[in-house]
């Protein structure tokens, strides 16, 4: 494999930033950072959470403005003032919050992004053609609001590799894919850069970054603190130069088999409302009291369904009603709200907008859910408690923001995944659905957040986790199962089986799976 | 028989075309996510301007364009305040609506008693001699014709162009257009105008064709129906243009009802095209994934580029 490394005497540098900085009211996000990536790098940049990787890349691809600072583009000094000029001069990015518009089809959604005739035909068949080739399966025709996270992260990058970029930004862009999926955007990014394209890469994963990148950047508090060959470090090497310790390793006692079923699922089938969506088949599942729970998948195979089912959103459909159990009470009929109050705390995916009301403050959405551990007294609330809550939730989980005042929106993603996870935890439940409980968190707050899993599960909670990180699956969970296309496979210890069987059940190839018959969502 | 007919449908269609002029102005204003409460305003000043230049130049055509631009005017203060200073959009809307009464009241003064020939149909021929159809279909006045042009027209454009798409885009989501690389102002303030134009030249239909003269408060509440078409019919063009026409025809069959002297409440009799116009959009568009699909979620928020 080459390297890109070059002889840098003679080589332009694809990109070069020079003393960029930035400050916000609060906050300096980019403190001089210079950074250089040569052509057909794969150049990592690596930081926790507010390390101010985000604010770079924005600058680089003109949707913010440094407020001092060089940047070269080959070897020219440019400025970039928008988006548009960034493309056109061959600078793609995929945002970690996706810049896609829900209501218009995949097709609209990356026609309004390049600069080509408007003819949504001809870039349907391309983006068939573009997909397929990198392993990314997408229907144009489909609409936005119909996609899973994965299926959305998908659009992005289609988008794109369409405008055959010369430098590639991405923002966490494995979070959301299978191994194999990995694996394939991998071989397209390698693909790319012996193409002569140079990528920028976010992500947390270490293990990842030594594997992909050619070399890496280390920032930490809107500083750069260090450079590196990843192929030349380990793990716990690159995880010391990003967090300034040693990385956290999560403790897992033995599983003892778990006490009583808290959650029962038995025999749950249900037709999708969405016409994009999947249904559900016959679906049975308990988890027990002092495990966790762990639901394997591509996303877009009846996760969301499932997880719907189970939260209380849908409306209630009194001829077919849920086989749930939650804690021994047939709970097919009641609402968000009384399944929490027999002991059913919910963690969802989107945090913005559902786990958390973004323009509200942390101790308000506290009140959201914890209202019934007694902020509310003859229909008031109880203002000081709620901010009792917050205050507690925020230092018991080293969530890190302005006060418990400071807007859910203003928190960056994994602090306000802290919170939201440590809010239904504090209200002591006795069943904790969870939905991705780490997608888009760095690796200090992914371990904090695994960890408070644990140790719930450890005090006796029943823990039903739906995650497409296998890793973080294997790493937390005492059993495991995958859904293919709303279809459930066989539960197995996950101390009896590997990554390797996993992925094949993703596919639909365990025992009963889909796998024989035609599997459009797994591939 | 037939002449009865024919009478309705005209007297249909000229009571629904400044609707439609308005309500499809203001469904492009609010495509973009934009909420201009100030319609009756708009018209009413589009109305009184293109009124007095028609009387003073003896120009109509000369009117038209001048309501469009006047109306155009009023939705650039609008413009001003709740995109340039970011000011609430429902409070500058109401402001607007006021402003506007109160400002035509004032420029009408002298034309209150003024006459005026207004647009004349035009007879296409060989076509307008067909029976029924042709009196309907094709002798009407300039501005009717331009009216079935600008839906085909405005259709094509939401559904079928780049730009259209960009305009439903930027009412969805301003953060994500804004991310990708769309000036979000400039457009937001290019559908503004236009929104301000149509109900200027709905204004004008109404002053130099349908009555053609110039009374105080002559729009009669007319803007205001306009923004419950273009909600009520979930902003689409097609069912924008049913609505009004319906609001048209049982104003003016009300009015036969009230004619024939049916034992009714003539209140009751008069609220009918509200009621019913609102009942038929209410129950046609009462799907929730279209619902979804064609508001514009961003309607009414102001947005900031640098946050």
């Amino acid at each position: 494999m080459t390297d890109g490394a070059g002889n840098p005497q003679i080589v332009t540098m694809r990109l070069e930033l020079r003393n960029i900085t930035k400050a916000y009211p609060a906050v300096i996000a980019n403190d001089d950072v210079s950074l250089e990536v040569l052509p057909g790098e794969i150049h990592a940049v690596l930081g926790e959470n507010g390390a101010g990787k985000s604010t770079l890349m924005k600058v680089i691809y003109g949707v913010t403005k440094a407020d001092a600072g060089k940047i070269l583009w080959n070897g020219k000094a440019v400025n970039i003032p928008n988006p548009a000029q960034a493309r056109r001069l061959g600078i793609g990015m995929v945002f970690q919050h996706f810049s896609l518009f829900e209501t218009l089809t995949v097709a609209e959604n990356i026609a309004l992004a390049v600069e080509e005739e408007f003819d949504l035909d001809a870039l349907s068949t391309r983006i068939r053609e573009v997909s397929e080739r990198y392993g990314l399966p997408l229907d144009p025709r489909r609409l936005v609001h119909s996609l899973s996270v994965g299926e959305r992260q998908r659009v992005e990058i289609v988008r794109c590799l369409l405008q055959e970029p010369q430098l590639l930004i991405m923002d966490e862009p494995t979070s959301v894919l299978t191994p194999q999926a990995v694996r394939k955007l991998f071989e397209t990014l390698r693909r790319l850069a012996d193409e002569d394209c140079s990528i920028l890469y976010i992500s947390h994963k270490l293990e990842e970054i030594r594997v992909l990148c050619h070399k890496a950047t280390v920032m930490r508090g809107g500083k750069v603190t260090g450079e590196a060959d990843p192929r030349q470090e380990t793990v716990a090497s690159l995880a010391r130069m990003m967090i300034g310790r040693d990385l956290p390793v999560c403790e897992h006692p033995e599983f003892d088999g778990g006490g009583e079923p808290l959650l029962v699922i038995d025999g749950l089938s249900q037709k999708s409302d969405d016409p994009f969506g999947t249904d559900l088949k016959d679906i049975h599942l308990s988890v027990r009291s002092g495990e966790i729970f762990g639901i394997a998948g591509i996303s877009g195979n009846g996760q969301k369904e499932l997880l719907a089912a189970l939260s209380g959103e849908l409306p209630i459909d009194r001829a077919n009603i849920a086989p749930i159990t939650i804690c021994g009470v047939a709970a097919g009929t009641l609402r968000a709200d009384g399944r929490r109050d027999l002991g059913m705390a919910f963690v969802p995916e989107e945090r913005l907008g559902r786990g958390a009301v973004p323009p509200m403050s942390l101790s308000d959405n506290a009140l959201l859910t914890g209202h019934r551990t007694g902020m509310v007294r003859f229909g008031l609330i109880e203002d000081a408690l709620a901010r009792v809550f917050a205050e507690r939730c925020v230092e018991d989980f080293d969530v890190r923001c302005a006060g418990v005042h400071a807007t859910a929106r203003s928190l960056s993603g994994g602090n306000l995944q802290k919170f939201i996870v440590g809010r239904e935890i504090l209200q002591n439940p006795r069943v904790l659905v969870v939905a991705q409980p780490t997608w888009g968190v760095d690796v200090g707050a992914a371990a904090a957040i695994r960890q408070a899993l644990i140790d719930l599960r450890n005090a006796g909670v029943a823990i039903f986790v739906v995650s497409e990180e296998l890793e973080e699956l294997f790493e937390i969970c005492d059993r495991i199962a995958v859904i293919a296309d709303g279809r459930l496979s066989p539960v197995k210890r996950s101390s009896d089986t590997d990554m390797e069987e996993i992925g094949l059940w993703m596919s639909g190839m365990f025992p009963g799976g889909p796998a024989a018959e035609d599997v459009s969502h797994a591939v | 028989m037939n002449d009865v007919l024919v009478g309705i449908i005209l007297a249909t269609l000229g009571a629904g075309t400044p609707l439609v002029f308005a309500a499809l102005g203001e469904l492009i204003t609010e495509k973009s996510g934009v909420l201009n409460l100030g319609v009756e305003g708009m018209m009413l000043v589009g109305a009184v301007c293109g009124f007095a230049v028609a009387a003073d130049t003896g120009s109509l055509w000369l009117g038209v364009v001048t309501a469009m631009t006047a109306g155009a005017f009023m939705a650039l203060l609008f413009g001003v305040l709740t995109l340039t200073f970011q000011a609430n959009q429902v409070a500058a809307g109401l402001a607007l609506t006021i402003f506007g009464v109160g400002l035509s009241a004032y420029i009408g003064l002298e034309y209150t008693s003024v006459a005026l020939t207004g647009l004349q149909a035009v007879h296409i021929p060989l076509l307008s001699s067909m029976p029924l159809i042709g009196p309907t279909i094709f002798s009407l006045d300039p501005l009717m014709y331009l009216s079935f042009v600008l839906l085909a027209a405005i259709s094509y454009f939401l559904y079928r162009s780049k730009a259209g798409l960009l305009l439903r885009a930027i009412g969805e989501s301003p953060r994500s257009a804004h991310s990708i690389g769309y000036p979000v102002i400039r457009i937001r303030y290019l559908a503004v105008l236009f929104g301000g134009g149509m109900a200027g030249l709905g204004g004008a239909y109404l002053a130099l064709v349908y009555t053609p003269l110039w009374v105080e408060g002559m729009t009669a509440g007319r803007g205001w129906i306009s923004l419950a078409l273009v909600v009520f019919a979930t902003w689409r063009p097609a069912r924008v243009i049913l609505g009004a026409y319906l609001f048209g025809g049982v104003t003016i069959l009300q009015l036969h009802v009230q004619g024939l002297g049916i034992d009714l409440p003539a209140q009751l009799l008069s609220s009918l095209p509200y009621i019913a116009t609102i009942v038929v959009l209410v129950l046609i568009s009462r799907d929730i994934n279209t619902i979804r699909l064609n508001s514009p979620a961003s309607i009414g928020k102001t947005f900031h580029p640098g946050a």
